[in-house]
């Protein structure tokens, strides 16, 4: 478990990190978002032991990262931004340098670099020196680094910044099945990701804690959710669709010429409009039911205007 | 395996990782060289020892010691590495000690290399070989002392070049603080005990009984203690200031 409270951090003048408070169970996967400077990596700093906080403190199942740092820090496992590592080092000497630290030796140590050299798929790269890798590559020795002792805490600061799709996939499938019985935090700017891992959302702005919720009720601020969008080959009545009960407005994509039907809060849209299709007999090619878009909530939330 | 045996090892490894290990070992033999040969008056002396070889040792210390050091903590900072190495679960001292030892390690390879000297004394003549040994422990001694000063020095700042002069800078102060200049600067206004311990902190003075073969105790006891104090510092400057 990791309790954060009252979490503060100042920069001279500048406060980067606001009274933050959250706990984090075991199993769950918290996604960081915020836009840049919003005060995340600052955080993450602060949760792994790595900046000391103006104000307040952290737990990591039961250890004060200030008072008992070591034995806090054994259980973390941590990518700072940017991924840094030792570049002059190869990637083999580098994981075995951090399997040391770790505590392995002999036959273990050989086991645990393989494990990870296979999981984040280094094995073409590991006779390289770091300084020479793709930032993608780089970022995965990083990743490598930070699960090489199945850590119970991870946190992963950007994981998938840089990788290609397909490591991309491959990432978040390693995070999905590490996430058993422990505890993820990433941090990320791809909202995508949040809904596709994540099991709750912290969105941090200016330091503060803004929303704290799950994906799912993170949609559900959206006023696509619920939205109807359909798109029709024929041009559709837009006064009638327009006159249902329970909707609020009408966009026209003027790309498709698909028509987007967004509902007052809390009202269900689709049954009146497939009951007016039905009516008039429209041949409409496509419709679709919106769960809600992410990206509009974290422009309104984090510009400033109320929900 | 102690976490500062790892340390150890990775940045013993690191000098070797850049052309850095050799040109400093390459440097380190061409000077001493030249320093015995031509300035110390070698053959001149017509005497079979190493003082000559010695007595330059702090002069050149003071160049060499600070480019060994400078990287130890800087390059850490700089490349942001210092996250992932005080996030790791090591105790600093062991970060400190295991970076330092590194270092002196290297400075004691480089000493060591210089062993064509010694047999060339003792095939010109017959040197007192014990008074040579303990010149060479007392060199490496006199080393560890600039090393543990500048690999503070480097703790503080992320710049390479600064943290290399900073440490010739302070390096330079403990050298002189025992010469007339220095003194003379106290003598008409400071209390005899700070002229004491200005002059009792010089590493000329220290180095130069050492350098003819004979042992102190106190002066062991002085670089020892000097160096930990170094030591102690820089885990207390890591622990104030983390970031950049
Ligand atoms: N060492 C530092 N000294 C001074 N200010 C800092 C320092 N580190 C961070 N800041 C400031 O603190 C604020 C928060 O930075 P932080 O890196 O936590 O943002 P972030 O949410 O991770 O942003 P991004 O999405 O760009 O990674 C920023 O305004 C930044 O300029
Ligand atoms: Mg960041």
């Amino acid at each position: 478990m990791i309790e954060v409270s009252k979490l503060s951090k100042h920069f001279s003048e500048h406060l980067a990190v606001n009274n933050l408070s959250f706990t984090v169970q075991p199993g769950e996967v918290i996604g960081f978002l915020g836009p840049n400077g919003a005060g995340k990596s600052t955080t993450m700093k602060m949760l792994t032991g790595f900046l000391a906080p103006s104000a307040g403190s952290v737990k990591i199942h039961g250890f004060d990262i200030a008072k008992q740092r070591i034995r806090a820090q054994r259980v973390l496992g941590y990518l700072p931004e940017g991924a840094p590592c030792y570049g002059e080092m190869t990637v083999l000497d580098f994981l075995l340098f951090i399997g040391k630290v770790r505590g392995y030796r002999g036959k273990e140590l050989q086991e645990r670099v393989k494990r990870v050299i296979d999981l984040l798929e280094l094995g073409r790269v590991i006779g390289q020196s770091i300084d020479t890798l793709s930032k993608g590559f780089n970022r995965r020795v990083g990743l490598a680094q930070a699960v090489m002792h199945e850590p119970k805490v991870l946190i992963l600061d950007e994981p998938t910044d840089g990788l290609d799709p397909n490591q991309k996939h491959q990432v978040r499938q390693l995070i999905k099945a590490l996430a058993k019985d422990r505890i993820v935090i990433i941090s990320t700017h791809i909202l995508e990701e949040v809904s596709a891992l994540c099991t709750r959302v912290l969105l941090i702005a200016h330091g503060e804690l803004i929303v704290d919720e799950t994906p799912h009720q993170l949609l559900q601020r959206s006023k696509y959710h619920q939205a109807v969008t359909l798109y029709s080959e024929n041009a559709l009545d837009q006064a009638a669709l327009k006159a249902l009960p329970g909707v609020q407005s009408l966009e026209e994509n003027s790309r498709d010429g698909s028509l987007t039907l967004i509902p007052e809060p809390g009202a269900v849209l689709f049954p009146v409009v497939n009951a007016l299709i039905q009516q008039r007999g429209w041949q409409v090619q496509e419709i679709a039911v919106e769960s809600g878009r992410l990206d509009e909530v974290f422009r309104r939330l984090t510009r400033g205007e109320s929900a | 395996m102690k976490h500062w045996r790892i340390i150890l090892e990775r940045e013993f490894s690191g000098y070797f990782a850049t052309p850095l290990a050799y040109v400093f070992l390459l440097t380190f033999l061409v000077l001493s060289g030249l320093f015995t040969f031509y300035l110390g008056g070698f053959y001149e002396s017509e005497q079979a020892n190493l003082q000559p070889f010695f007595t330059f040792h702090p002069w050149l210390y003071l160049f060499l010691m600070p480019a060994l050091a400078m990287r130890l903590w800087s390059e850490e900072r700089k490349s942001g590495t210092i996250e992932l190495l005080m996030t790791l679960a090591i105790r600093r001292r062991e970060m400190v000690l295991g970076k330092f030892l590194a270092a002196w390690l290297f400075a004691g390879l480089a000493l060591g290399l210089t062993f064509p000297l010694v047999f060339t004394v003792n095939f010109l003549g017959d040197p007192d070989n014990g008074a040579i040994l303990t010149g060479y422990l007392g060199s490496w001694l006199l080393a560890g002392a600039y090393l543990a000063a500048s690999s503070f020095v480097s703790a503080l700042s992320k710049n390479t070049v600064l943290a290399f002069i900073g440490a010739l800078g302070l390096c330079f102060i403990f050298v002189v603080s025992g010469h007339a200049l220095v003194l003379d600067a106290f003598t008409n206004w400071a209390p005899q005990w700070w002229l004491d311990m200005v002059s009792s902190m010089s590493f000329l003075t220290r180095f130069q009984a050492i350098s003819r073969g004979v042992i102190d105790v106190r002066d062991v006891l002085f670089f020892l203690s000097f160096i930990l104090a170094w030591l102690v510092a820089s885990v207390i400057v890591l622990e104030l200031k983390k970031a950049d």
